[in-house]
């Protein structure tokens, strides 16, 4: 796509390097107008961490799990997964790093990790770069998918692996 | 629903803290959290630059326009209120492509260039539009061909089929997008119903493009 999408351009007689740095001159803008959005949220997430609320919570909710023949192992991903890409992806690779790659926990880790993006992230990236304040019912169908996605990723190992 | 995550996610936090006698790490955070916020767009700003750029050349070449031809069905379905053969259908191939290929970095320029152009669209700049709350939802929830992140992980910890978890993440990234695509169907309806009621030009039947006053509405024949 690198080398096709100058050499296309070329026949067609655009004057690549121009265009390229024309375009290019938006990308600075857009990632500098990104940056109060994301300390906003990376704030807000890593309090929310680091004061044991986010343990807290799945204490709360790892029994549950437990009872329905799921690893709770898992349940801090389907959390974390949606708040932060770096802290999911670190957690994933301790899981798997523990229980190894082809155990149950390593592929529903893997697979949870694989699917579903980071929301929170996406949210605050795509709408901050173009100023939008009010971003309607995103959140709520992006979590939505989160929790179906979660959902999907541990039956189909339970189904496949387990 | 976003003002209320945040300040309930930093209130709760500064209650736990207090409560744990974890003072010293919820400011610790707060500064690490800064921190990593501007490292993150500074790490974002050579792959926005190089990749604005290329698409820029794509654009120019008029590659973009001629994708959006060829595949716009799929794309009219997806975002019914985006006129056929604007710029925004490229970018958003563009990302949806790029998702499916797991190309992370690639994508997000992408979409940021869609959603920048579905801003030139929007009568509210500070709103959402519906095509917009439809690009996050197919991002969040985004087909995963090759997971090549977990796949080298898994290599690095000695799996004895790494790719094992190529069928798992397709078939869960497919039953997520289908229920991010059905939910954003579901609240495109319903803010159309709590909105008061429009012009008689727009009948019942007519839901998706129904009563919303939007300049472009006319576009479409």
């Amino acid at each position: 796509m690198i080398t096709f999408i100058p050499l296309y351009a070329f026949t067609r007689k655009v004057p690549v390097y121009e265009s390229f740095v024309e375009g290019a001159k938006d990308g600075f803008g857009t990632a500098i107008a990104i940056i109060p959005h994301l300390v906003g949220m990376l704030v807000a997430i890593s309090v929310f961490r680091a004061s044991g609320a986010l343990d807290f919570l799945m204490g709360f909710i790892a029994p549950a799990l437990k009872g329905i023949g799921v690893p709770p192992e898992v349940l801090p991903l389907g959390l974390l997964r949606p708040l932060t890409g770096t802290g999911s992806l670190a957690y994933t690779t301790d899981l798997i790093s523990v229980h190894g790659p082809d155990s149950l926990i390593g592929m529903i880790a893997s697979t949870i990790q694989g699917s579903t993006d980071t929301t929170l992230y996406v949210l605050t990236v795509y709408f901050g770069a173009v100023g939008i304040r009010n971003g309607r019912y995103a959140l709520k169908v992006g979590l939505f998918s989160d929790i179906v996605g979660f959902i999907a990723a541990i039956a189909v190992c339970l189904l496949v692996f387990g | 629903m976003i003002n209320g995550i945040w300040l309930g996610m930093i209130l709760i936090g500064f209650v736990f803290a207090a409560v744990n006698g974890r003072m010293d790490a919820f400011t610790a955070a707060v500064f690490d959290g800064a921190k990593s916020g501007v490292t993150v767009s500074f790490g974002l700003i050579s792959v926005l630059v190089f990749w604005m750029g290329i698409m820029r050349v794509a654009e120019d070449a008029g590659l973009l326009k001629k994708i959006a031809k060829v595949l716009g069905p799929v794309v009219s379905f997806l975002f019914p209120d985006v006129p056929k053969g604007h710029p925004a259908i490229g970018y958003i191939l563009s990302n949806m492509s790029a998702n499916l290929l797991g190309l992370g970095n690639a994508a997000t320029p992408m979409g940021i260039k869609a959603m920048q152009e579905l801003q030139t669209l929007n009568p509210d700049k500070e709103t959402a539009t519906p095509a917009m709350c439809t690009l996050l939802a197919l991002n969040t929830a985004s087909i995963t061909l090759i997971p090549a992140t977990l796949i080298a992980i898994r290599l690095n910890y000695g799996s004895s089929d790494p790719a094992a978890i190529v069928g798992t993440t397709l078939a869960a990234t497919a039953v997520a997008t289908l229920a991010a695509i059905a939910a954003d169907r579901l609240c495109r309806r319903l803010a159309l119903l709590r909105r008061p009621p429009g012009p008689p030009a727009a009948r019942s039947g007519d839901s998706t493009r129904g009563n919303t006053p939007l300049p472009y509405s006319s576009l479409k024949g």
